[in-house]
């Protein structure tokens, strides 16, 4: 069984819910009014690609994943695959243990995201967008504004945004990665969030009530 | 200049606890049910008279679009929040989001109080998982706490709050089309009338704002319509979240009155432009969607909805996106053109067909690759788009390329010159 | 109401109408590509632009923008003009030039809409996109770079039809129109997404290429491969029916046609009798129509009037069928029956045995109870009317029967008869619904009346529909549906047994020494008694012909004139398209020219006279195309006693929706749909 659209690669022959996806389905589809639980749809997709990744390593949603998720939400299977292919998080192929997503839209393209996808290929070997590195260990993703904008570029990986980013942090990023570290997520510069470089220079003079 | 203690996001970079014990020492949730006392009736009123237009985009009057809701109904109504935050440049609901998420939920409170809502739905954008994590815990703070959820606040009112986490999708941020990705359907915008507030979310009246114009309610009705009146520019009240990314020294989100000069508020918040001011090429003042304006517009326009209008471009979401002169104004513009190519929705025709076109022809014209004449029908093909789709996302991908044609159109003239004079590559001889 | 000035004209319209359908009622015509009126609106294509006084200065499509009192609307503005240009444009960048191979052309919107709105040249410079095609199946072929995303066919796949396979994955200019997981598409109806399509994206695979449409000859007809009386137009050309589609019949069929109705025409040109054949020792030998004709003479002298018999087939017109009774008539014999299938239909009362709800009256029923039907299967197009009222008011309906996929919600209330009793007695709850409801339908299949205790449950079906209150003056809930296209009317015109006359059983079983068979081969030609001589009048060699002794060739129904009865009891006509082949001739001219050779001549030379004697017995073919709606105030029910019924599960009588009758059986393309079906059932397992 083929999809019509997009490459063909191997699919699963079975998906079934495990119980910790069954028990999140559970707790999200009780959000939505008797009737409407096709609003889980998306949580639910998700729900596929996150246990795909903790049974197979690769974060992606297989046909009978989808499959899984029209039956458990009584949506019509073609319901689901549109769903699935007009959202862009979820995955319709195998990808690497790291999805590497460089955003290159303009206001991070002003600050260098060509320099971070440079740094990305130079350090897995990864041509193209949408490739997976030799080695299986990376995946790179060209992605639309992260919306997080005054610490581009951002290049974000699985579900961490890793912010201000250049060459030398990309190098030590992905370096970490391989070692099986994970950095802790946000400005690579070591500035306060959102707040300029060198210090925020607003809501300085603020005395709150004491806390508790 | 805004003072800190007119700042209504107290926590906007997250020093402090963005929990519930940190935003009530903020004055968050303090006598909210106070508040729900004063009526629905006496609640919009307050709204309407703060003057507060949506922070979206759009600049509706969020008082009365929430006074659109029916006053009766049969039916459940919905309050339902736009953090779908995805136009580029555009960075403020992330920062409420995971510093402030107790001003958007208590907002989600007194705004669905207001129009009469059973439940509130918080649609976050996919990408921003950790943000949907902190948003998470502080509604289960706020349940626990008795804030939401049965008789809240001690207020009699039965309110629940639920999240929503998106996929991927620019187009969400629609209103409409936001409703349908929360029915569990592709975010396809619908076509209008019949508006939300009549036929929402699950067929319901509805209301659909933005994370910023909810988390900002509470505070105004705390401090009242006349103190937020005082800040601002008339018709323009109150103060906003600005973004200031690219070419500046020093890009960081601040929150500030509307109508601050644009030259003003690069330089005391954003350490000024990349090289000096005279180093300016251009400002995209609004997200993306909104043509871009040339430096010597820049050096005086205000920042407020009526005078970014007044000079063809427009306040948006208040993200100013910086380009000093060492940017390819083109290519620039060309990726947003490809930006809107790749969120097109592919429902209506001169959309799904036209921003593929425009990106292609934006493409060879960063090269040069193009003839003059192609500029006219490059502005001929956007001005084909605007206006004749169901939603705005047609306008938005037509409008960086109008404000591109008008300011610098000498410089793609130029641009195409020097690829003819270019040597042809050998053919074949 | 709203008065609404549109091009200057005025016109009053029912509030909440839109603008489009203001423009119909005004006379002016709106081009649209996505807009179609028997589907939910969506408002994509964006071609159906106008411009609306005192609203923000851009255009507005039409077909989705209710109309307010005092809205004036301009439809050929200059900004409206541009518009619609400019989404030809849009349209026109990425769709091929292969209209010269394109079956499309000649019919297609789009190369009609592009000569108003389209420019002379293409300012479009890149390359046009490639989509690739999808496999639909046997039935609908697909040429994906000419779709234009209108999305009809998804909307009819799943509104219409209520078989969810099409949708249109991806998004913005690589949204793709197709079942994303390659199957061909599991409705009856699916062929009317060819007719849907705007353009050539989705034509008939077994049509393509082999016509181009100003060379056909257009003849207007009736189908008679379900019993529904669906409204179709032959195209053909010489000899030969190249394509049949629907007409528009509000009352009937809407615009949709049922993909055997539409696609089994192929089978009439395979396996057809086209001369005469007579046995000789045991043999079938080609004849003259002399020597056809005198060999049933010769066995004839032999045989008093009751051992002579005849029974009409599924798909016989009107005409023929009152030539052979009046013909048998003329020999003495009143051993007639049309009931080939062994249907206890009760003909001593019109509504005994039709649909007298009618087909539209559905959308005024409250609740439907189906007795021993599919009607998917036999009857997709009325099915989709029970799924058209189901969707606008839920109404509540009860399945007796086998359990399946109806395309609405059922309540399943059983699989054999005994649930009538049930119901009767208020035992089960839906009894409780039927006896709520304002006005109750109950559907009674051939699956319930051709068995043993058939006149059981139709007497119970009855008993049942009074008690229910589905019997009143101004309601008739009672109804047959019926899947032979001839059947009511030869009910009408009495043909079933005379007084002392043998059903089909009695003449199969010997009763009879010389049977007539009119296009009867609805039962195994094995249960003929061995010494009967076998007359078999018809068009296609199948079960009834190989049994024959004397074979006549007949039309099918695309190559005669004649009258045709629906299920309701609508009398409708159908008109010859095209010559029958070879020396085969239509039925009721065989049977006047046979009647001469015996001395019995038949008293009508022309079908005017034929007909106005169809008229003499019964008045329903003096109303042709028209049917007039009856309550019922005469409660007593047909012959059979309600209690005896037994329990043997009720299944229906279409066991396979693509085979049903000698056309169907000879066709190709029904042979491959059903390959389809059996690789999907394979690949779902």
């Amino acid at each position: 069984m083929a999809a019509t659209n997009g490459p063909a690669f191997e699919q699963p022959a079975s998906f079934a819910f495990d119980a910790d996806s069954e028990a999140e389905i559970t707790k999200i589809v009780a959000r939505y009014p008797v009737g409407k639980q096709a609003s889980a749809v998306i949580p639910a997709l998700y729900i596929v690609q996150k246990q795909m990744k903790r049974d197979t390593g690769s974060a992606w949603v297989p046909l009978k994943g989808m499959d899984a998720v029209g039956a458990r939400l009584g949506m019509p299977p073609i319901r689901v695959y549109e769903v699935a292919t007009f959202y862009f998080m979820f995955n319709m192929k195998p990808i690497g243990k790291y999805h590497l997503q460089v955003c290159t839209t303009t206001p991070c393209w002003l600050r260098g995201s060509d320099a971070v996808t440079e740094a990305c290929q130079h350090a897995t070997g990864i041509r193209n967008f949408g490739d997976t590195s030799a080695d299986g260990l990376f995946t790179m993703t060209e992605v639309e504004c992260l919306g997080a904008c005054v610490n581009a570029p951002i290049l974000q990986v699985d579900d961490d945004f890793y912010e201000d980013m250049d060459t030398e942090k990309v190098n030590a990023l992905l370096a970490a990665l391989r070692r099986g570290e994970r950095p802790a997520p946000g400005s690579m510069t070591g500035r306060q969030t959102s707040a300029p470089d060198g210090g925020a220079t607003t809501l300085n003079t603020l005395q709150f009530a004491p806390e508790g | 200049m805004l003072l800190d203690k007119d700042r209504i996001f107290t926590n906007l970079y997250g020093q402090h606890d963005p929990f519930l014990k940190g935003a009530r020492s903020r004055g968050d949730w303090d006598n909210t049910v106070a508040i729900l006392s004063r009526g629905r009736d006496a609640i919009i009123q307050e709204m309407k008279d703060s003057g507060l237009r949506g922070r979206g985009g759009a600049g509706f009057p969020t008082g009365l679009k929430w006074s659109f809701m029916p006053k009766q109904s049969d039916r459940p109504c919905y309050l339902v929040v736009n953090g779908d935050e995805s136009e580029p440049g555009t960075c403020k609901d992330r920062d409420i989001l995971r510093h402030d998420p107790h001003k958007l939920i208590e907002g989600c409170l007194v705004a669905g109080f207001a129009m009469g809502a059973t439940a509130a739905y918080i649609y976050v954008r996919g990408e921003f998982y950790n943000e949907i994590m902190a948003v998470q815990h502080a509604i289960d703070e706020a349940y626990e706490a008795g804030l939401i959820g049965k008789n809240a606040c001690g207020s009699g009112y039965d309110y629940d709050v639920f999240l929503h986490r998106g996929a991927g999708a620019y187009i969400c941020g629609e209103e409409t089309a936001l409703i349908e990705s929360l029915e569990g359907k592709k975010g396809m915008p619908r076509m209008k009338p019949p508006f939300p507030a009549g036929v929402g979310l699950y067929g319901c009246p509805s209301t659909v704002n933005n994370v910023e114009s909810i988390a900002v309610a509470p505070t105004i009705l705390r401090r009242g319509a006349a103190w937020f009146t005082s800040l601002g520019r008339p018709n323009n009240a109150g103060q906003k979240l600005f973004c200031i990314s690219g070419h500046v020294n020093k890009p960081c989100n601040v929150e500030e009155e509307l109508g601050i000069p644009l030259r003003e508020l690069i330089e005391r918040y954003a350490g000024g432009v990349r090289g000096g001011w005279d180093n300016l090429l251009a400002i995209i003042p609004g997200g993306a969607s909104v043509p871009l304006l040339p430096k010597s517009i820049c050096d005086e326009v205000l920042m407020d909805f009526d005078s970014l209008r007044a000079v063809r471009s427009g306040l948006g979401t208040a993200a100013v996106i910086v380009m000093d002169k060492s940017t390819d104004i083109i290519k620039a513009i060309a990726r947003l053109s490809k930006f809107y190519m790749h969120e097109s929705c592919g429902q209506c025709t001169p959309c799904r067909e036209g921003t593929g076109w425009m990106w292609r022809v934006m493409t060879r014209m960063v090269e040069g690759r193009a003839t003059s004449d192609e500029i006219d029908t490059l502005e001929a093909v956007t001005r084909q788009i605007e206006g004749h789709t169901i939603c705005a996302l047609g306008d938005a991908a037509a409008w960086p390329i109008q404000g591109l044609i008008r300011h610098f159109r000498p410089v793609m003239e130029e641009r195409i010159a020097a690829y003819r004079k270019k040597p042809m590559p050998m053919a074949a001889e | 109401m709203a008065k609404v000035t549109i091009d200057g004209i005025v016109v009053e319209v029912a509030s909440g109408s839109t603008i489009l359908q203001a423009a119909e009622q005004a006379g002016i015509e709106i081009p649209r590509f996505c807009y179609h009126e028997r589907l939910s609106i969506a408002g994509n294509c964006r071609m159906c632009l106008v411009e609306v006084e005192k609203t923000p200065p851009k255009p507005i499509a039409s077909c989705g923008y209710p109309v307010a009192d005092g809205m004036v609307v301009h439809t050929d503005s200059p900004m409206v003009r541009k518009g619609r240009r400019g989404v030809m444009e849009f349209l026109l960048i990425n769709h091929p030039l292969d209209c010269p191979i394109c079956d499309q052309g000649g019919e297609c919107d789009l190369q009609d809409q592009a000569m108003g709105f389209g420019a002379d040249h293409s300012r479009y410079d890149e390359n046009k996109r490639a989509v690739p095609d999808k496999n639909l199946g046997p039935l609908v072929k697909t040429s994906m770079n000419r779709c234009i995303h209108c999305t009809r066919c998804i909307r009819f796949i799943t509104e219409v039809a209520g078989v969810p396979d099409l949708g249109a994955t991806a998004r913005g200019e690589h949204m793709e129109v197709g079942t994303y997981v390659e199957k061909a598409l599991g409705s009856e109806l699916s062929g009317n997404i060819i007719d849907l399509c705007p353009v050539g994206a989705l034509t008939s695979k077994p049509y393509a290429f082999v016509a181009r449409p100003w060379e056909l000859a257009k003849v207007d007809s009736i189908d008679v491969l379900d019993a529904i009386g669906t409204n179709i137009r032959i195209d053909a050309r010489g000899t030969e029916v190249l394509r049949i589609l629907p007409r528009i019949n509000e009352d009937v069929n809407e615009e949709w046609l049922g993909d055997k109705s539409r696609f089994a025409m192929d089978g009439l040109k395979r396996r057809r009798l086209d001369r005469p054949w007579v046995r000789e020792n045991g043999k079938l030998r080609a004849a003259t129509w002399d020597q056809a004709f005198a060999a049933i003479a010769a066995k004839l002298k032999t045989l008093q009037g009751d051992r002579i018999g005849a029974i009409a087939g599924d798909l016989c017109d009107a005409e023929s069928v009152l030539a052979l009774k009046d013909l048998l008539a003329n020999l003495g014999s009143t051993n007639v029956d049309c009931r080939q299938d062994g249907a206890r239909l009760d003909a001593t009362r019109r509504d005994f045995y039709c649909f007298n709800t009618s087909i539209a009256g559905i959308e005024e029923a409250d609740a439907i109870l189906i007795v021993g039907s599919n009607p998917r299967k036999e009857a997709p197009v009325l099915n989709a009317r029970i799924r058209k009222a189901w969707l606008a008011s839920g109404m509540p309906i009860g399945l007796i029967g086998s359990e399946t996929d109806l395309t609405y919600a059922v309540t399943h209330l059983g699989a054999s008869p005994s649930a009538l009793t049930d119901l009767h007695t208020g035992a089960h709850d839906f009894a409780k619904i039927l006896a709520n409801a304002k006005k109750p339908m109950i559907i009674v299949g051939q699956g319930a009346l051709a068995r043993p205790d058939g006149s059981a449950i139709l007497a119970a079906a009855w008993r049942l529909a009074a008690h229910v209150g589905a019997l009143s003056a101004d309601w008739h809930g009672f109804n047959v549906l019926h899947t032979a296209a001839g059947r009511v009317g030869a009910l009408d015109l009495g043909f079933v047994p005379g007084p002392n006359g043998k059903s089909v059983d009695a003449m199969l079983d010997g009763g009879v020494d010389l049977l007539w068979l009119l296009g009867a081969d609805g039962f195994d030609p094995a249960r003929i008694a061995s010494g009967t001589f076998v007359v078999y009048q018809g068009h296609h060699g199948d079960a009834g012909a190989q049994r024959a002794d004397v074979i006549l060739p007949g039309a099918a129904y695309t190559e005669k004139s004649g009258t045709y009865v629906n299920t309701e009891g609508r009398a409708q006509r159908a008109f010859k398209a095209v010559y029958p082949p070879g020396e085969a001739r239509e039925d009721w001219t065989i049977l006047r020219a046979f009647s001469a050779i015996v001395g019995k001549t038949l008293p009508y030379d022309t079908i005017e006279a034929l007909r106005t004697r169809m008229e003499q017995i019964h008045p329903a073919f003096g109303r042709v195309g028209f049917l007039p709606r009856f309550g019922c105030s005469d409660h007593s029910g047909p012959a059979g006693d309600p209690a005896v019924l037994s329990d043997a599960p009720l299944v229906s009588t279409v066991a396979n929706y693509y085979v049903t009758d000698p056309i169907s059986r000879s066709s190709p393309t029904m042979a491959a749909c059903i390959a389809a079906q059996d690789q999907t059932a394979l690949a779902a397992e």
